[in-house]
C-alpha cells in the first residue's frame, strides 16, 4: 500500500498540527471542577476536565502536576483554554506555561469572586473562544506532524500474536517517514525488561530506561503485599490466558516492532530530539498512561486490546484495536480497526498494519473514534505520593 | 492452507496458543510456527479456550516456559503434552 504523504488537521501557532479542535476548561485543583463544569454546560462546544488532585502537592508530585496542567493546554488538538483555579499563583503558573504556545489562554481564580461570578467571566471569555476556534479549518499538514502514542489494555494472548504486532507494523512503516511515536508502561516491560533495554538507540538510551525500569520495580517491591497475582496479569489478562507478567511483557513489546527508542522521558514529558520513537516511565493503566502521553504533545492515540478495554481521552483521539473474535462479536461498538483475520491466517500482519495506517488517517482527518463517540474522556492524573 | 488451531510464536516455544473458539480432548491440532512458518502437529489432552496455552512437551517442575523465544515463568506442577497451561500450572519469576 502507498502511504498517504498527508492528513487534515489544524495548524496552531507554534508550527505543531492538531487532529482535533478542542475548546478545554481546565481546573488547576479538584474543588475548580464545579466551576469548570459549570462554564463547559454554558458554552457549548467547550469541554471540562475534571480531575482529582492539585491541592497541597509538593516536590517531584507537584511539578508533574503542572507538567501536565500545561502540556494538556499545550497540545496540538487544543485550539484555546481556559483555566480555572482557587488561587491566583498556580493559575497563573499554568497560564504562562499555556501561552509559550502562542494558543489563546485565560485564567481565572475562585476566591474573592466565589463560584458564580467566575463561571460568569470565564463564561463570556470561553464562548469567545468557541466562536473564534469555530472558523478553524483542516488544512493539509505532513504526516510527519502526527505524535503517535501507544499503549495496550485488557490485553490477552491475541494481543501479542496480533493486535500488538500489528501497531509494530506501522511503526516500522511511519517511523521513516518522520513522525513522533511514544510507548509507556514501565511496570508491564517486567520480565522483557533487559530485551527491550537493548533496543535504545544509543547506550545513554539503554542505560536511562534501565535505571528507570529499577526505580520502578523497587517501588513495586517495596509496596506489594503478595506476588501482584490480583493486578498483574489483571483477573481479565488471566481469563484471556495471559498467565504471568513476562509473558504479558514480551506481548506489549511486540508494539515497538523493529524500532529503536532514542530517549526516555518523564512521565508527560515533551519529547524535544526530534523524530522517531521515545519511551516514557508511565504507570500501565490505561487512563493514566494516556493522559501522561496526551500531556506530552502526542496528537493520536493507538490502543490494541484483547479482551476489550474501552478507554478514551478528552484531547486525544485513542483509536481501538483488537485481533480477538470474541470481542469483535461481543462489543464491536468499541472496536475501530478489527485485525482478528490475522488468527485464521486470512490476513497477514502487513495487511493488518496498512489497516491501520487507515484507520489512523481516517481518525485524524476527523472521523470519530468509537471511544469519542460513547463520550469516553478520560482524563486522570498520576500521582506519585501524598500531598503534604 | 489447512485450518490452524494453535500458533506458535518462535521455534524455541515449548507452548502453543489456541486460536479458534477451542479445542477439545483428544483433537488432533495443527500448529503454525510463525517464526518458520512451519507446521506442526499435537493431540491435545484437555478442552483448551480461544487464547490459552497448550504444552507443546513434556514439562517437570522447575523446567522454564519458553514463549516470543523468551522465559516467561517456571513451571510449579509437571505438565504433560497436550496439556493446558496457566497459572494453576505455571508462576511468574518476578515479584
Amino acid at each position: 500500500m502507498e502511504i498517504p504523504k498527508s492528513f487534515l488537521g489544524y495548524k496552531r501557532e507554534n508550527n505543531r498540527a492538531g487532529t482535533r479542535n478542542h475548546v478545554i476548561i481546565l481546573p488547576v485543583d479538584d474543588i475548580s471542577n464545579a466551576c469548570a463544569e459549570a462554564v463547559a454546560n454554558n458554552i457549548k462546544g467547550t469541554i471540562a476536565l475534571p480531575h482529582s488532585y492539585g491541592r497541597l502537592q509538593f516536590g517531584a508530585d507537584l511539578e508533574l502536576h503542572f507538567r501536565t496542567m500545561i502540556g494538556t493546554g499545550s497540545n496540538p488538538n487544543v485550539a484555546a483554554v481556559i483555566v480555572i483555579g482557587i488561587e491566583p499563583k498556580w493559575t497563573k503558573k499554568i497560564v504562562d506555561g499555556i501561552a509559550k504556545t502562542g494558543k489563546p489562554v485565560e485564567g481565572f481564580h475562585i476566591e474573592r469572586t466565589g463560584d458564580i461570578g467566575t463561571v460568569m467571566k470565564a463564561s463570556k471569555k470561553a464562548q469567545e473562544f468557541v466562536m473564534w476556534a469555530s472558523e478553524k479549518q483542516r488544512e493539509e499538514c505532513p504526516l510527519s506532524d502526527l505524535w503517535i502514542s501507544v499503549k495496550c489494555g485488557e490485553s490477552d494472548t491475541t494481543s501479542g500474536l496480533a493486535a500488538n504486532p500489528t501497531v509494530g507494523n506501522l511503526m516500522d512503516k511511519l517511523e521513516p517517514l518522520g513522525v513522533h511515536l511514544c510507548f509507556g508502561e514501565t511496570s508491564e516491560l517486567t520480565g522483557a525488561e533487559t530485551v527491550c533495554a537493548k533496543r535504545g538507540a544509543t547506550p545513554e538510551a539503554s542505560e536511562k530506561f534501565m535505571k528507570t525500569w529499577n526505580s520502578y520495580n523497587d517501588f513495586i517491591l517495596k509496596e506489594a503485599t503478595d506476588d501482584l497475582s490480583e493486578s498483574q496479569p489483571t483477573a481479565g489478562n488471566i481469563a484471556g490466558g495471559l498467565t504471568t507478567i513476562e509473558e504479558k511483557a514480551f506481548g506489549n513489546f511486540q508494539k515497538i516492532g523493529s524500532c529503536k527508542f532514542i530517549d526516555v522521558l518523564e512521565p508527560a514529558e515533551e519529547p524535544t530530539k526530534g523524530k522517531g520513537l521515545y519511551f516514557m516511565d508511565t504507570s500501565s493503566a490505561a487512563a493514566e498512561c494516556v493522559t501522561l502521553q496526551a500531556a506530552a504533545g502526542f496528537n493520536i492515540h493507538l490502543f490494541p486490546t484483547g479482551q476489550g478495554n474501552i478507554v478514551g481521552n478528552p484531547i486525544e483521539p485513542v483509536i481501538k484495536l483488537t485481533a480477538n473474535p470474541l470481542t469483535v462479536k461481543g462489543m464491536g461498538e468499541h472496536i475501530d480497526c478489527d485485525v482478528s483475520k490475522i488468527l485464521t491466517r486470512e490476513m497477514n500482519m502487513s495487511q493488518a498494519g496498512d489497516e491501520l495506517i487507515k484507520s489512523t488517517i481516517k481518525v485524524a482527518n476527523g472521523r470519530l473514534t468509537c471511544a469519542e463517540a460513547l463520550g469516553h474522556k478520560e482524563f486522570v492524573m498520576t500521582k506519585l505520593y501524598r500531598s503534604a | 492452507m489447512s485450518k490452524t488451531d494453535i500458533i506458535i510464536h518462535d521455534e524455541k516455544d515449548n507452548v502453543g496458543v489456541v486460536v479458534i473458539d477451542k479445542i477439545t480432548p483428544n483433537q488432533d491440532c495443527s500448529c503454525w510456527v510463525m517464526e518458520n512458518d512451519k507446521t506442526v502437529n499435537i493431540q491435545s489432552i484437555n478442552e483448551i479456550q480461544l487464547g490459552h496455552k497448550i504444552a507443546m512437551v513434556d514439562l517437570s517442575e522447575g523446567d522454564t516456559i519458553l514463549k516470543y523465544g523468551h522465559d516467561i515463568g517456571k513451571v510449579v506442577k509437571a505438565i504433560k503434552k497436550g496439556e493446558h497451561v496457566h497459572v494453576h500450572n505455571v508462576k511468574t519469576k518476578k515479584w
